[in-house]
């Protein structure tokens, strides 16, 4: 469902994103770990279009993320770090400009409103202004509008961040249940949310990618931990990386 | 077609749930009825200062059109020049502040859907203060005799003006995201363009006409004596494609660089 291969993405002297290469198959659950600044959400913003590539191909769906990016930006729903919502608008305001720029067909809009707010949890803040919203809620409605067009793949940038316990427990079970028809690729660095619900993991340290498995192979060799310390640990001096650090 | 008409709505939507359309509306009204009223004013002085004199070749040259209509306008124009950058900087400026450039880039609209939307938007509000305008002509239609074609001219100049001047504000917003770096630019690239015919009197020959061809109040001056020009037409056609054309090149390079 989601291939990507070779990927590099320069600006200028710096290489954001080297050579990385990974795949996840329809309906699986791909957990995209690594440090600060290690790549992940410059990958995500190559994957659903925002940005181009300087080398290497991704396709989503069978869709080339360059030369078909209307295709892919079709099957795609993405949750960026700060999620994109106009703070003048109601939720329901939102999701409906949502739902018409995604290409929904006007007589599925309704429904498809009604079904994301109740997935959510949005409900009581349905005709609320975003701007009045607290950050749990504002996260759920960037969370809806990533689902309100029933997309086959979810990029989440790091969709936990800031939330309270009871909150991240809600998002994580809300992710566990959508996956299955959907595949999903989420970035964070919380590894205990990968351990419970990603089935695949890639870790990615400096732009290249140190680590791609199976959550059940992993869990053999010690805990996530351990394992990330060890694969962020291979890769800590610029050579290593292959970064140029010629002037 | 239905991409556009839902960004230009959300565009026109948002101007109306906050302060800005009301501040800026009843601003801009403010102004006019002031510079209106003083214009009037100093018609009826004048009327009863040469109808007192006696004097009949100086009463044949007062019109409504010339001394009331024609100054309104070119005052308004002024106005806008100062209002349309503080209207339409946050355009494309604040979307890519506020994270929402993300939603529409990664979503599937076409560049040129995204920037005529949030040009439709801007243009319609724009659109809504000039003919909002329209009042005072009708007042004097109401009192006095000022000649129809030359005032549906005078205002088919100022509104295409205003249109240039929404869509040069829109490149400017593309062009950054600091939302007062896109006001001040439009401003001044407004400014310059209004007042580059300065010089064209003590210029040379070609370069007087090209200035004075480059020139937004050369056209415009032209549209409000009421000549109806396709010249005048197609200049502002241009500019405004123009600037909407440098607009989409800004917003697309996003994907190639």
């Amino acid at each position: 469902m989601l291939e990507v291969r070779n990927l590099t993405k320069r600006y200028g002297d710096i290489v954001a994103v080297r050579d990385v290469s990974f795949s996840a198959a329809q309906g699986q659950i791909l957990g995209f770990l690594g440090p600060n600044g290690a790549g992940k959400t410059t990958t995500m913003r190559i994957l659903t279009g925002f940005l181009p590539a300087t080398s290497g191909t991704a396709k989503v769906a069978g869709f080339d993320v360059f030369t078909e990016s209307a295709e892919v930006r079709r099957r795609i729903g993405y949750l960026p770090e700060n999620p994109p919502l106009y703070a003048e608008m109601t939720t329901e305001a939102y999701l409906r400009f949502v739902a018409r720029i995604k290409g929904m067909a006007k007589d599925t809009i309704e429904d498809g409103i009604d079904r994301v707010v109740k997935l959510c949890g949005l409900e009581t803040v349905r005709g609320r202004l975003l701007k009045h919203m607290s950050k749990g809620f504002r996260q759920r409605a960037g969370l809806a509008q990533a689902l309100i067009h029933d997309p086959p793949v979810l990029v989440l940038d790091e969709p936990t961040i800031g939330l309270d316990p009871r909150q991240i427990i809600e998002i994580r079970s809300l992710v566990r249940e959508l996956a299955g028809q959907r595949t999903v690729i989420l970035s964070t660095h919380i590894l205990p949310e990968v351990s419970q619900i990603c089935e695949k993991v890639v870790i990615i340290n400096d732009g290249q990618v140190v680590l791609e498995d199976e959550m059940k192979n992993l869990t053999r060799s010690g805990s996530l931990e351990e394992i990330f310390l060890r694969a962020v640990a291979k890769v800590s001096t610029p050579e290593a990386a292959g970064v140029s650090t010629e002037r | 077609m239905r991409n556009v008409l839902t960004i230009a709505g959300r565009e026109l939507r948002s101007y109306f749930v906050s302060p800005i359309a009301y501040v800026v509306l009843t601003g801009f009204l403010l102004l006019g009825g002031w510079f209106f009223f003083n214009l009037l004013a100093r018609f009826n002085m004048l009327l009863t200062i040469y109808s007192a004199q006696q004097n009949p070749q100086v009463l044949q040259r007062l019109n409504l059109n010339e001394f009331v209509i024609a100054p309104l306008l070119h005052n308004l124009s002024v106005v806008l020049v100062i209002l349309v950058p503080v209207i339409t900087m946050r355009t494309l400026a604040e979307e890519k502040k506020s994270g929402t450039y993300e939603l529409l880039l990664t979503s599937p609209l076409r560049v040129s859907e995204i920037v005529i939307g949030k040009f439709l938007g801007s243009f319609v509000f724009v659109l809504l203060m000039v003919a909002l305008t329209g009042v005072y002509p009708l007042v004097l239609f109401a009192y006095g005799n000022p000649e129809i074609g030359v005032v549906l001219g005078g205002y088919l100049g100022l509104s295409l003006l205003a249109t240039a001047f929404v869509a040069v504000g829109v490149l400017t917003s593309a062009l950054t995201e600091n939302q007062i770096i896109a006001a001040v630019t439009c401003l001044v690239s407004l400014l310059l363009l209004y007042i580059i015919a300065w010089p064209a009197d003590s210029a040379g020959e070609t370069i007087g006409a090209f200035l004075r061809y480059i020139s937004l109040t050369e056209h415009f001056g032209q549209m409000v004596k009421g000549v109806i020009d396709s010249k005048d037409i197609v200049y502002f056609a241009s500019v405004i494609a123009l600037a909407l054309f440098l607009t989409h090149r800004s917003v697309e390079s996003i994907r190639w660089r």
